[in-house]
């Protein structure tokens, strides 16, 4: 069914739905406006709040880079990827060698952060298209078996390659502190709030017309029904690598991002747990939507927040402590895993539409 | 040429062990075409059951029962109280769901046992006997051949000697029919989850004590390796699982004992490759109709 919306012409006409009311704008427009809205609450929130929020805020902007490239990934085109934790890394070590690189050549302005990350991006999207080519053959099982493969064995290439990598300790990031126009009491988390929620948005808009295109709905047709897709005269193969090059190149820059931020790169950030994370995030936003990824980028940076400040409410001994510090994050996400795609397969923004919907129905304010 | 010899009967070792756990794997597949993400962390659970009950009474054995129960407990109680409950008309939700658990499980262990290293037991020598001046095999890797050669035997046995193998097959086979005719399809395929988690405790108890010791993440690796083995022969096919454990486990020693324990991660993701671009099917795919 999908397949037939596939192949309608893209005419201007059709982009105004009877249905929704008030969305006559061009997509692009209508994605720029969004976009330029969210940048100027950031842009308020990032004086209203203090350093450590600042922060978390810029986190959860990495983190939405690489949760909206995989909900793309496996939302949109149906392809389980449990390798995005590997093209984070891969963006993020990458990252790091291109500042060395550049600090090493004495270029220590903060514009030529902007290569290093243009350089990460393209690092991620190569390897990408090596395993989309690989994953374009595989179906369901057998491509979550090879994406957790590549998953495993990050860590082995850090120390296998220890002159590159420098093994478990990692690489430090040169990063350029805020530019001096901005004032020499500027803090720093705001800047580097400002550099991820520029990268993340720019990168969010991209992917949001790119999901109303031609090339988005070939995803969902793909998706739906291969068969028919083919019928309709989309490429397969060639529709799930590009999928695939998309979403590694937005993980690749999520993982720029973290390094930035952390301004260092270690494998212990980068191992099967991170990747499991980002697809739980995914699932429980609600699969395919990026406003579903949004609210899993949140979820990542808030639980365990949430839980460290639950575990200080009793009084536990330290190494008890500990352990339920580190994995009662862990324990929450899986029992919600199960349990979202158990009784809620549309996650989060699932049950928001839902929500919205039946109350348009009973108030139908707003409709002309 | 002593060091190949020792190299490929510690592969062959090594391989029973992924070969045990490949035939897991198989057995959930050809129940349900679900591939169980979950082996893994439920194969540690099983064995930290096995640590504190050896913990408790001093007894090695005590504890590998316990293991093995625990194993077919928890892979009943896995398919009755949530794979059951999942959609499985998108084949991604039982992934997804499986993941969850892993995720469950590893943050349930180390809350209760810690995210160290605990030591794990053997029951006999790791030490290689030598045979004319040769280091061969240890007590305990014969103990890992017999164990797992007996679990091989008998689930050959039971699926195709005994009226509940056959009924299990049927269930797998034809559901529907084998519904009308009275087979309690629900049933079997709790059945075949519990025997693919047992066969899968035991596989973590022979593993466990050869590699670093027990940790929630100590199976990560060899399910990797497990899968590898399990898609080399075919995940239909219970005497390819055995093939390709034995193949995977033959090829990793000779990568470890040649070029260093660092790259088995590397040689498994290659050889995963290589055959899912070459042979997808695995080794012992029949040729099957293309559906286009």
């Amino acid at each position: 069914m999908s397949a037939t919306r596939a192949t309608a012409p893209p005419s201007r006409a059709a982009a105004v739905d009877p249905a929704r009311p008030g969305r006559s704008l061009p997509t692009l427009v209508r994605h720029l406006a969004v976009a330029a809205g969210v940048a100027l609450l950031v842009l308020l929130a990032s004086y209203q709040l203090d350093s450590f929020r600042n922060f978390q805020l810029a986190t959860v902007a990495a983190y939405l880079c690489a949760t909206a490239g995989l909900t793309v990934l496996t939302g949109l085109c149906g392809q389980l990827s449990l390798g995005h934790g590997a093209l984070m890394a891969t963006g993020a070590y990458t990252l790091a060698l291109a500042q060395n690189a550049l600090a090493d050549g004495g270029r220590t302005a903060g514009g030529w952060l902007v290569v290093s990350l243009v350089v990460a991006v393209l690092a991620t999207v190569v390897v990408g298209a090596v395993v989309g080519v690989a994953a374009a053959r595989l179906r369901g099982p057998y491509l979550a078996g090879l994406t957790l493969a590549v998953a495993v064995v990050v860590p082995a290439l850090t120390v296998t390659f220890d002159g590159v990598f420098n093994g478990e300790q990692g690489l430090a990031v040169p990063v350029a502190p805020a530019p001096a126009g901005l004032g020499s009491y500027f803090p720093h988390e705001r800047w580097q709030l400002w550099v991820a929620a520029a990268a993340t948005l720019s990168c969010l808009v991209l992917l949001a017309n790119l999901v109303r295109s031609r090339y988005g709905r070939a995803f969902r047709a793909v998706r739906d029904d291969e068969v028919a897709a083919r019928l309709a005269g989309i490429h397969v193969a060639r529709t799930q690598v590009v999928a695939f090059v998309v979403s590694a190149a937005s993980a690749g820059l999520g993982g720029a991002l973290l390094a930035v931020l952390a301004q260092s790169v270690s494998p212990g950030a980068f191992g099967l747990t991170l990747s499991l994370f980002l697809l739980m995030a995914v699932v429980i936003g609600g699969l395919g939507r990026l406003a579903g990824a949004a609210w899993g980028a949140v979820l990542l940076v808030a639980l365990p927040d949430l839980t460290h400040s639950l575990t200080n409410l009793f009084t536990l001994s330290p190494a008890a402590a500990q352990r339920l510090e580190g994995n009662l994050p862990l324990a929450i996400f899986g029992a919600t895993l199960i349990v979202v795609m158990i009784a809620a397969p549309g996650g989060v923004q699932g049950l928001l539409s839902r929500l919205t919907r039946a109350l348009r129905a009973r108030w139908p304010v707003g409709r002309s | 040429m002593d060091r190949f010899l020792f190299l490929t009967l510690d592969g062959l070792s090594r391989g029973a062990v992924y070969a045990a756990f490949a035939l897991a794997l198989v057995l959930i597949w050809r129940a349900g075409r679900i591939v169980n993400f979950a082996q893994g962390a439920m194969a540690v659970a099983a064995a930290y059951v096995a640590y504190s009950v050896t913990a408790a009474t001093g007894s090695y054995w005590l504890g590998f029962a316990a293991a093995l129960l625990a194993g077919l407990l928890l892979g009943a109680i896995v398919d009755v109280a949530v794979m059951r409950l999942v959609d499985h008309r998108s084949p991604l939700n039982p992934v997804i769901v499986a993941l969850g658990l892993v995720l469950l499980i590893q943050a349930v262990l180390g809350m209760v046992y810690g995210n160290e290293y605990l030591p794990a037991q053997t029951p006999f020598s790791r030490t290689a006997l030598t045979v004319g001046g040769t280091a061969v095999l240890s007590p305990y890797d014969l103990f890992v051949f017999a164990t797992v050669g007996v679990v091989g035997a008998a689930l050959v046995w039971v699926f195709t000697r005994t009226a509940i193998g056959l009924r299990m097959r049927a269930a797998a086979f034809a559901p529907e029919v084998s519904r009308l005719l009275g087979v309690n399809v629900g049933g079997m395929l709790t059945l075949g989850w519990a025997l693919a988690s047992g066969v899968g405790a035991l596989a973590a108890m022979l593993v466990i004590p050869t590699g670093l010791g027990l940790h929630p993440h100590a199976m990560d690796l060899v399910f990797v390796s497990a899968f590898t083995a399990a898609v080399l022969g075919g995940l239909d096919s219970p005497p390819g699982a055995v093939v390709g454990g034995l193949g995977v486990g033959l090829l990793l020693s000779y990568v470890s004992g040649y070029a260093g324990g660092d790259l088995i991660p590397l040689a498994v993701l290659a050889l995963l490759l290589t055959v899912l671009l070459l042979r997808p099917g695995g080794l012992f795919a029949p040729v099957t109709a293309r559906r286009v």
